[in-house]
Order: structure tokens, then C-alpha cells, then sequence
């Protein structure tokens, strides 16, 4: 069932001359929950933001090295990125929704990429997208409300939403409950878990507990360097390196 | 002159007491926490406690004064035969001042001149009292001030609390101004309105306040071509050059430009905001006029006029393009980072995300900018006076000759003038419409503005 989706062949990463990512290889399977765990700074967010090349975005970031998706290299002159983010979707630390209707932010997607034809394909494309996202129960009879006027706990679930609706086959997670409440950080999880199914997810932590509880496997990252990838529950009861085991263990600094 | 000196003296005497209590403080300081306040400290209150009654006294003096001298001259035989009108008494004092300060001079009024002996004697006399009073303040507030300087007095909180009287002084002023200029236009334009009825005047479509004689003075004092002509062209006319423009400005900026790119062109826009509005009328009405007039021919219009509304219009927004751009650039920048790495995520490019995501959130920010750029284009004087017209018309042709409000007010009050006529006067009123249409643009955008922070915050 484990098939690779996404590569890492060494890769580095700059910002000006800076180098905040040092020679990573990784692969990301489908189907699992991956999550990258390391101390602040060390360069979680970073290496997440290449895999769908947002780094782009930054003025002096440059990506090196190699990075597939289904064996495509994502930073060949032929990909379009804006192609690669629809394929590889990302939700952030804090939740981000448009000041618009909460239909008109899962709407913005597919509009943009023409992914459905009239009004009543859309309203499914917004339906099939709340209810995977945990959300259509709660907002079904206010769809025109504001989106910027749920609870914290209920915007991150429609930026996920939002994300599902153009159909990613990837979805980048930074910290996507720091934010939030104990209840709505275990809603989200619960979420998480019912989405791996479909798509390789990438998560960004800083909770040993939460790794725990939703990944399959777990990247340890340190000043940059990816010192330790396996198997969440190796990682956790029999790491191999001193610096991981020190880091899950809270000896770390 | 006398006064001028005392002036003087007052301030050199806030020197020596300055001096004076910072070395008596020294005397008294034996070592860390020996005296409350450091010497300096109760130097300056020292010199606070000189200067402040000092110079109080010396401005209410300076006040009075005229007045007392001039009872004085009246009250002499000399003064039996001046004139009972108001206006030519105070011109021969007047005069009767100046050979008293300059007895060399040539009288042009003889009643003056034998004022000339009285008016001096009055104000040596005057002028020694009022030194003396301020002498007196000055020193009695030394006085008190030294005997102040001992180790536990807090001359430190009694300085800062003087400094804070003085910032807040400060502060005050330009808001006193402001209500001083507000109740002058009140007046005046209450004045005007005496005379004309404010009706007539704001929904008249007649501007010839030239004729205005007697029973059809009404008629005369239609303001709406004016109203018009400022609303054509500067927030018409003017604002289809800046909006355009400053917005795209702010989006390239804000959006695409490398950091060295905006390093340049930033200060470049803010360059054209610094040059004088007179430049930008002579460049309005000696380089863009003359080549819309000739474009007007052309397109086939018989006489076209070298003034025109869209020469004024044109070269007014050019002027207002580095402020729309500026407020364009503070409220894009407003809207977080993250909006636009959402839309940025989901695979919109660059110009879906502004276009869908940005400028709407930031459309409150832009509104109002906008608002306070028209309020500045209709306020704008100089590129009108040199470009516009003076031609009251209500036309919506471009091309034509229009006059605006700004416009009308100097004309009103340059040259020779009748005071107290309703044509002098209907510069107060007008300039009045304009500070309220001004103010009203001004509260709704700041309001606005603020609003669109919050919701970001
Ligand atoms: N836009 C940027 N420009 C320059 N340097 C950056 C930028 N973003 C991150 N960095 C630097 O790159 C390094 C890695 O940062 P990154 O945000 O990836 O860390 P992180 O592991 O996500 O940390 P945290 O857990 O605090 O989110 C840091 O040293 C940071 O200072
Ligand atoms: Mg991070």
C-alpha cells in the first residue's frame, strides 16, 4: 500500500547566503501521516515550504538538490508551480481564511482552476469538501457567513477544507493546531486520520504527543539537518541517534 | 524700546539665577542622596521661577500698554481736534506713533505731528512703569525661587512638571489656531450670509458676484458652477489619472518589484510629491495646456480655450499620484502575509491572489485614500489659478475654461478690495464649504482607515 510520492535527493536550502536546510534526503509515502519534529529554527517550516516550492514566494530563498513528486522533478524549468501547488496543498500555523463568505473561501480553488463546470457541480465540490474537513454539520445554514467569524478551531478546518476542494494529492501541514484549544486540536487530529487515507500528509509539530498520535513515520530534524527518519514508533521507544532520543526525551537545550 | 530691553534683562537675569541656585545647590551637595534633586535641577527652578513671572508680566504689559498711551495722548488739549471717525483717528495715532519713535520724519497729516510730543511723553512714562513691574515680578519670583534650594525640596518634579506645562502649551496652540481660523471663516461667511441667502448661494447655477448690486444680488451668488468645476476636475478629472496610476504604482511596488527596484522608485514618487504646486501650474498652464488646446482643434472644436478643465485636471492628478500610491502601499502591505500564502497555496498566481484576495481586503484602506486625495485635489490652488479658468461654467466638456472654488477665493480677496462687500465677503463663505466638504472626506477615510486596521488586528 506504501507507494513513495514525494523524494528529497540533497537538498539544501538558502536564504541569501544563508544555509537553513543542509543536504536532506527523504521519501514521503502516500497513504501515511509523515511528521517533521525538531527544535525552533532548525528548519521544519523551511524544507516543508520547498516541497510545494512556496519558498518561491521569499526573495533570496533558492532550493538545490532534487525533489520528485511521482518521480517529477518539481523544480524542473518545465513545472509550473503554480501547477505544483495545486497538486501539493498547504495549510498554515495560524488560520488563514479570505475575509469572505465561508462558500466563497472553498470556492476560491476550484474557481481558479476551473474545476467544476456550473453552480451546482460547485455547491457539490463545497459540500463533499466541508464534510471531509469535519465542517458541513456545523456550517451548512450560514455557508454565506463570514469566514473569518468561526471559532479558531473551525477556521483551521475550513483552510483545510479549502484545501481539499482543488483535489491536492499532497497536503503540507505547518503546526496546523498550535493555535488551537485541546478540543480543537483532537477534532483536527481525528481529521487527519480520516484524510491519510487519500493523501500523503506532511506535518509539522512541536508535540512529541501529537506525532505520537497521528504519524506513521517521524523526521527529526536539527540546525538543518534531517538526523533521524523512521518509523514513529522506533523514533519514539528506540531511537538510534543520542540527539533525537535526547530531543523526545525533553533533555534537549 | 524700553520694554525690548527689559525683555532682555529678564532673560539675562534668568542666566545669573540659573547660575546662582546651581552653585548654592552645589554648595549643599555632600555626596550620593544628599539632596533630592541634582543642582542643575534647581538651576532651572531657579530660572523658571525668574523668566515665568517675567515674562508673563512683560506680555500683558506689552498688551496694555498701547492703550494706556493712547488715553493718555487723547486725554491731551492737542487731541481736541481729530476727527470723530474710528478709522481716520487711529491713522493719524498712528502716524503720530511713528514720529514719535522717528521725530525726523515727515508728517503727512499736521494733526500728527503735534501728537508726536504727547505720544512720546506717554510712552517714556509708560514704557519706565512697566519695566519696573517687570523688574519687580521678575525679581520677587527670584526671590521666592532661592529660597527654595535646600536638599529635600524636589525641584525635579516642580522642572518636569513645567516642561509638561510647556509641551502641552505647544501642542495646544495648533489646535487654538485651528478653532481661531474656524471661527473667523464662521463669521465672515455669517457676514456674507447676511447679505445673500445661503440657498441662493448653494443651489444658484449664476456666478457674477461682479454685478451684484442691489435687489438682484441673490442671483448673482449661484456657487454651484464653482462646486462643479472643483468636482470636475478635482475629483473627476483628476482622479482618472491618480487612481489608475497610484494604485498600479502601489501594486508593482508593493507586489513585484525587487527590493533594489523600490529602493529607486519609491523616493522618486515622494520626489514628486515635494515639488511646489506653482511648478506643477506653470508646467500645467505653459506645457500641457497649449497642447490640449491644439489637440481641441483638431478634434474639430472652433476657439478652443488655452485654459481648460482637463489641463488642470491632468496635471493635478499627476500631483496626486505619489499619495494615492502611498496610502495604496500602507493599506496593501496592511493586509497579512498570510491572505495572500493562502490563495498562493491553493495554486492562484500572482495576479489571481491580487486581484481576488489583496485588493479586496485592502479596498477599505485604498477608499479611503482615495477620499483624501480628492479632498487634497479640491483644496489645491495653484495649478487652478494658472490652469483652470476663470470662467464660472457648468459644462461637462473637458476642454472648457472652468473656474473652481480655490480659484474664486483669490480672485475675491487679491487686489483691491471693498471690505465688508459681499463680494469680498463670498470668499469666507466659499472657503467655508470648503473646509467642511474637506473635513467630512477627511473624518469618513480616517474612519474608515482605522476600522480596516482593527480587522487586521
Ligand atoms: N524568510 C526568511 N528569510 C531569512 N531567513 C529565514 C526565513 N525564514 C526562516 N529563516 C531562517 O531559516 C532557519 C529555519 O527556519 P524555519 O522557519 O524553517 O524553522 P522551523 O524549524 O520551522 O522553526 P519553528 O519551529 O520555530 O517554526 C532559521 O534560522 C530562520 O531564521
Ligand atoms: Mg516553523
Amino acid at each position: 500500500m506504501t507507494e513513495t510520492k514525494l523524494t528529497a535527493r540533497n537538498v539544501d536550502v538558502f536564504y541569501g547566503p544563508k544555509k537553513a536546510i543542509d543536504n536532506v534526503s527523504i521519501d514521503i509515502d502516500n497513504g501515511i501521516v509523515t511528521a517533521f519534529i525538531g527544535p525552533s529554527g532548525c528548519g521544519k517550516s523551511t524544507f516543508l515550504r520547498s516541497l510545494n516550492r512556496m519558498n518561491d514566494t521569499i526573495a533570496g530563498a533558492r532550493v538545490t538538490g532534487e525533489i520528485l513528486l511521482d518521480g517529477e522533478d518539481i523544480y524542473a524549468p518545465t513545472m509550473d508551480p503554480v501547477a505544483l501547488r495545486a497538486r501539493v496543498g498547504m495549510v498554515f500555523q495560524k488560520p488563514n481564511p479570505f475575509p469572505k463568505s465561508i462558500y466563497e473561501n472553498i470556492a476560491y480553488g476550484p474557481r481558479i482552476h476551473g474545476l467544476a463546470g456550473n453552480k451546482a457541480d460547485l455547491d457539490v465540490i463545497i459540500e463533499q469538501s466541508l464534510t471531509k474537513a469535519g465542517l458541513w454539520d456545523e456550517v451548512k445554514d450560514r455557508l454565506m457567513d463570514a469566514g473569518t467569524a468561526l471559532s479558531g478551531g473551525q477556521q483551521q478546518r475550513l483552510c483545510i477544507a479549502r484545501a481539499i476542494a482543488v483535489s491536492p494529492e499532497v497536503i503540507l501541514m505547518d503546526e496546523p493546531c498550535s493555535a488551537l484549544d485541546p478540543i480543537a486540536t483532537a477534532k483536527i487530529e481525528e481529521l487527519i486520520d480520516e484524510l491519510k487515507e487519500n493523501y500523503a500528509i506532511v506535518i509539522v509539530t512541536h508535540s512529541m504527543q501529537q506525532a505520537a498520535r497521528v504519524s506513521q513515520r517521524t523526521a527529526f530534524f536539527h540546525l538543518g539537518n534531517l538526523v533521524e527518519y523512521g518509523e514513529t514508533s522506533e523514533i519514539f521507544t528506540n531511537p538510534r541517534e543520542e540527539k533525537t532520543k535526547d530531543y523526545i526525551t525533553g533533555r534537549y537545550g | 524700546m524700553i520694554l525690548t530691553g527689559v525683555l532682555l534683562a529678564v532673560i539675562g537675569l534668568g542666566l545669573v539665577g540659573w547660575f546662582a541656585a546651581r552653585a548654592r545647590a552645589r554648595l549643599l551637595y555632600t555626596g550620593r542622596g544628599s539632596m533630592h534633586s541634582m543642582p542643575g535641577y534647581h538651576g532651572w527652578h531657579m530660572a523658571l521661577w525668574i523668566l515665568v513671572p517675567g515674562l508673563l508680566t512683560w506680555a500683558v504689559w506689552s498688551g496694555i500698554m498701547p492703550g494706556l498711551v493712547n488715553g493718555a495722548v487723547m486725554a491731551d488739549p492737542a487731541a481736541a481736534q481729530l476727527p470723530a471717525e474710528e478709522m481716520h483717528r487711529a491713522a493719524i495715532l498712528a502716524e503720530a506713533q511713528t514720529l514719535a519713535a522717528n521725530p525726523d520724519a515727515v508728517a503727512f497729516d499736521a494733526k500728527s505731528q503735534a501728537l508726536a510730543e504727547p505720544m512720546r511723553a506717554a510712552q517714556t512714562r509708560f514704557g519706565f512703569m512697566g519695566a519696573a513691574l517687570i523688574l519687580i515680578a521678575a525679581l520677587a519670583g527670584g526671590g521666592y525661587g532661592f529660597t527654595r534650594v535646600r536638599a529635600r525640596f524636589p525641584a525635579r518634579t516642580h522642572v518636569e512638571r513645567a516642561v509638561l506645562a510647556l509641551l502641552l502649551a505647544a501642542s495646544l496652540m495648533a489646535i487654538l489656531t485651528t478653532f481661531g481660523i474656524v471661527a473667523s471663516l464662521l463669521f465672515e461667511a455669517g457676514l456674507f450670509f447676511k447679505d445673500v441667502s445661503p440657498i441662493a448661494f448653494l443651489t444658484g447655477t449664476h456666478w457674477a458676484p461682479g454685478n451684484a448690486r442691489g435687489v438682484d444680488i441673490d442671483g448673482n451668488f449661484g456657487a454651484v458652477p464653482l462646486f462643479w468645476g472643483t468636482i470636475y476636475i478635482g475629483a473627476i478629472i483628476a482622479m482618472l489619472v491618480a487612481i489608475p496610476l497610484g494604485l498600479m504604482s502601489a501594486i508593482y511596488l508593493t507586489q513585484y518589484a525587487s527590493s533594489t527596484v523600490r529602493k529607486w522608485i519609491k523616493p522618486t514618487l515622494e520626489i514628486l510629491a515635494g515639488i511646489p504646486t506653482v511648478v506643477y501650474g506653470y508646467f500645467a498652464a505653459l506645457t500641457v495646456a497649449p497642447i490640449i488646446r491644439d489637440f481641441a482643434g483638431s478634434l474639430g472644436m472652433a476657439n478652443p480655450s488655452t485654459e481648460s478643465a482637463l489641463a488642470a485636471g491632468l496635471v493635478m492628478g499627476v500631483m496626486i499620484i505619489p499619495f494615492v500610491s502611498s496610502m495604496a502601499d500602507d493599506a496593501l502591505a496592511a493586509v497579512p502575509r498570510a491572505m495572500s500564502d493562502g490563495s498562493l497555496a491553493l495554486g492562484a498566481t500572482r495576479s489571481e491572489t491580487i486581484k481576488k484576495v489583496l485588493l479586496p481586503a485592502a479596498l477599505p484602506g485604498i477608499v479611503a485614500g482615495v477620499m483624501l486625495a480628492i479632498s487634497r485635489a479640491i483644496g489645491e490652488t495653484m495649478i487652478v489659478v494658472m490652469a483652470a479658468g476663470a470662467s464660472a461654467r457648468l459644462s461637462a466638456n473637458p476642454f472648457d475654461s472652468m473656474t473652481t472654488v480655490t480659484y474664486q477665493i483669490v480672485q475675491m480677496l487679491t487686489g483691491d478690495q471693498e471690505f465688508n462687500s459681499p463680494k469680498t465677503l463670498s470668499a469666507f463663505a466659499l472657503g467655508l464649504v470648503l473646509f467642511v466638504v474637506t473635513l467630512i472626506l477627511n473624518i469618513i477615510a480616517l474612519r474608515v482607515v482605522k476600522r480596516f486596521r482593527e480587522a487586521y488586528e
